[in-house]
């Protein structure tokens, strides 16, 4: 007799995580379940460990307890409970089935937009260089930067590079899709070009965990907002509840207070 | 004295042929085994990076007239017997070699951790990101600073002469030592090694202006 599957299996399974550098205590036993589709926004002040978890789901962070699972898949390390750290061929192969997109968009400035692209689908995915091209020309014009194959980094606006950066993710076809303040970086009139980028994937059903600042695009494009603060997730609900009034939570109504007086 | 100079110059050319032998041999084991040793200094674990790092430190703070003498004449004490030859190709090769670390060092970690993140995030593995996107990046600050480096190498392949290795240096201190033009000799030498290493420098800036793609 077979167990049947679960009716909705969480497509990342964040259970437990704890990670410290030296005594400092970043996360501290984080749970977090995203299922298919579903677009989390982490918000929080900095230095509530809203990156560092992020990283931590592909792997680019290791953690010291609790597990990471993407399709029941643990992400680091060899067995649950061994904390054996993946070879680095398993690893390699882990990350390739997330992607991300990072604050200071980290374009490799010797290849060109579709080249950028192009790298991951020839070496991880094995395409030919034609297929690669066709792929990083179908995502450049997805994001509105289809005159822009043959630009270099250097030559591209803050905006474009951050826009490559995600096609360069998403051309990957990865389960999840994971966006470290990609707007951060950006002269306030250019966030409008990138966020309308995640809008258009998020309603093509792209698995999308997000940390921002973008409160406006939180409220209005994401299924789930996660507050985290001190290492934990504080609270975690529906946008309209997380940024309503009613909600019970002091360090909440806070963070939100400041964030307010200071961006409106 | 010209025909002097004239009868001389098949033994001069055979002498510039061992100093351009030398040079190259130096060269090109000092890329393999620099590189090797440091993306290990750069990437490896602690005991590696130590066991590179103090290399590097002890080579560089020795004379390398120290050093061809001791691997020639100091090394037989342990039961290792060079040729001349070879103790000397030896000897330039570790000190180069403790150069060529410290500038591979130098050019990959001017790349910016961000690059090895990226190519982490796609799924590149350790040596697909080195070959694919920190190399490429590197290898123009990598470029100046070796290409001198070979100038030197260049230039101080000169000093296997002292150990009786007839290079382009010895060659031409015998004719001298035949014909008492100490003069036009040593400028015609000064003038061949001149030339090599102008030709060098030539290239190297056109290998640079190939790779200036990165606009910083």
């Amino acid at each position: 007799m077979s167990i049947s599957p679960p009716a909705n299996p969480a497509l990342l399974d964040i259970s437990d995580v704890s990670k410290s550098f030296g005594s400092v205590e970043v996360l501290r036993a984080v749970s977090l379940q995203v299922t298919r589709g579903e677009v989390v926004t982490v918000i929080g002040p900095s230095g509530s460990g809203k990156t560092t978890l992020l990283r931590c789901v592909n792997f680019l962070e290791s953690y010291d307890s609790g597990s990471i699972r993407i399709d029941g898949k643990e992400v680091g390390f060899r067995e649950m409970g061994t904390h054996q750290r993946r070879s680095e061929r398993d690893l390699a192969k882990m990350r390739a089935e997330t992607g991300m997109v990072f604050q200071s968009f980290n374009l490799f400035p010797h290849l060109t937009a579709a080249g950028n692209i192009m790298l991951g689908l020839r070496k991880v995915r094995g395409k030919s260089s034609t297929e690669a091209r066709a792929i990083a020309e179908h995502w450049l014009g997805r994001v509105g930067l289809a005159h822009k194959a043959d630009s270099l980094p250097a030559e591209l606006s803050g905006g474009q590079q951050q826009r490559v950066g995600i096609a360069r993710a998403v051309a990957m076809e990865p389960k999840i899709l994971l966006l470290d303040e990609i707007t951060s970086a950006l002269d306030p009139e250019l966030v409008g070009e990138v966020l309308e980028v995640v809008r258009s994937l998020a309603e093509d059903g792209m698995t999308m965990v997000m940390v921002t600042h973008e409160m406006a695009f939180a409220r209005d494009a994401s299924s789930r907002i996660v507050f985290m603060a001190d290492g934990g997730v504080s609270a975690a609900g529906p946008p309209a509840e997380i940024l309503g009034t009613e909600i019970d939570n002091e360090r909440l109504r806070s963070f939100l207070a400041r964030f307010r007086a200071s961006h409106f | 004295m010209l025909g002097q100079i004239a009868y001389a110059l098949p033994f001069l050319a055979q002498g510039f042929a061992v100093t351009l032998w030398v040079s190259l041999l130096v060269v090109v084991l000092s890329l393999v085994a620099g590189v090797m040793m440091g993306v290990g200094l750069v990437y490896g674990p602690a005991p590696l990076r130590w066991a590179v790092r103090i290399f590097s430190d002890t080579i560089r703070g020795i004379p390398i007239l120290v050093l061809i003498f001791f691997v020639y004449y100091g090394l037989p004490a342990v039961g290792i017997h060079l040729e001349s030859f070879w103790a000397a190709v030896l000897a330039l090769t570790l000190f180069k070699t403790a150069q060529v670390i410290e500038y591979l060092r130098g050019a990959v970690g001017s790349i910016p951790k961000g690059q090895s993140e990226a190519a982490m995030a796609i799924g590149l593995t350790f040596r697909q990101r080195l070959a694919y996107v920190i190399f490429p990046q590197a290898f123009r600050r990598f470029l100046p600073p070796w290409i001198n480096g070979v100038t030197d190498a260049v230039k101080g392949s000169a000093l296997v002469s002292l150990l009786g290795i007839t290079d382009l240096m010895h060659a031409i201190n015998q004719v001298i030592g035949r014909t008492y033009e100490a003069m036009p000799l040593y400028i015609l030498g000064a003038v061949i090694y001149f030339v090599v290493n102008y030709a060098l420098s030539l290239a190297s800036r056109r290998l640079e202006r190939r790779f200036s793609f990165i606009r910083e």
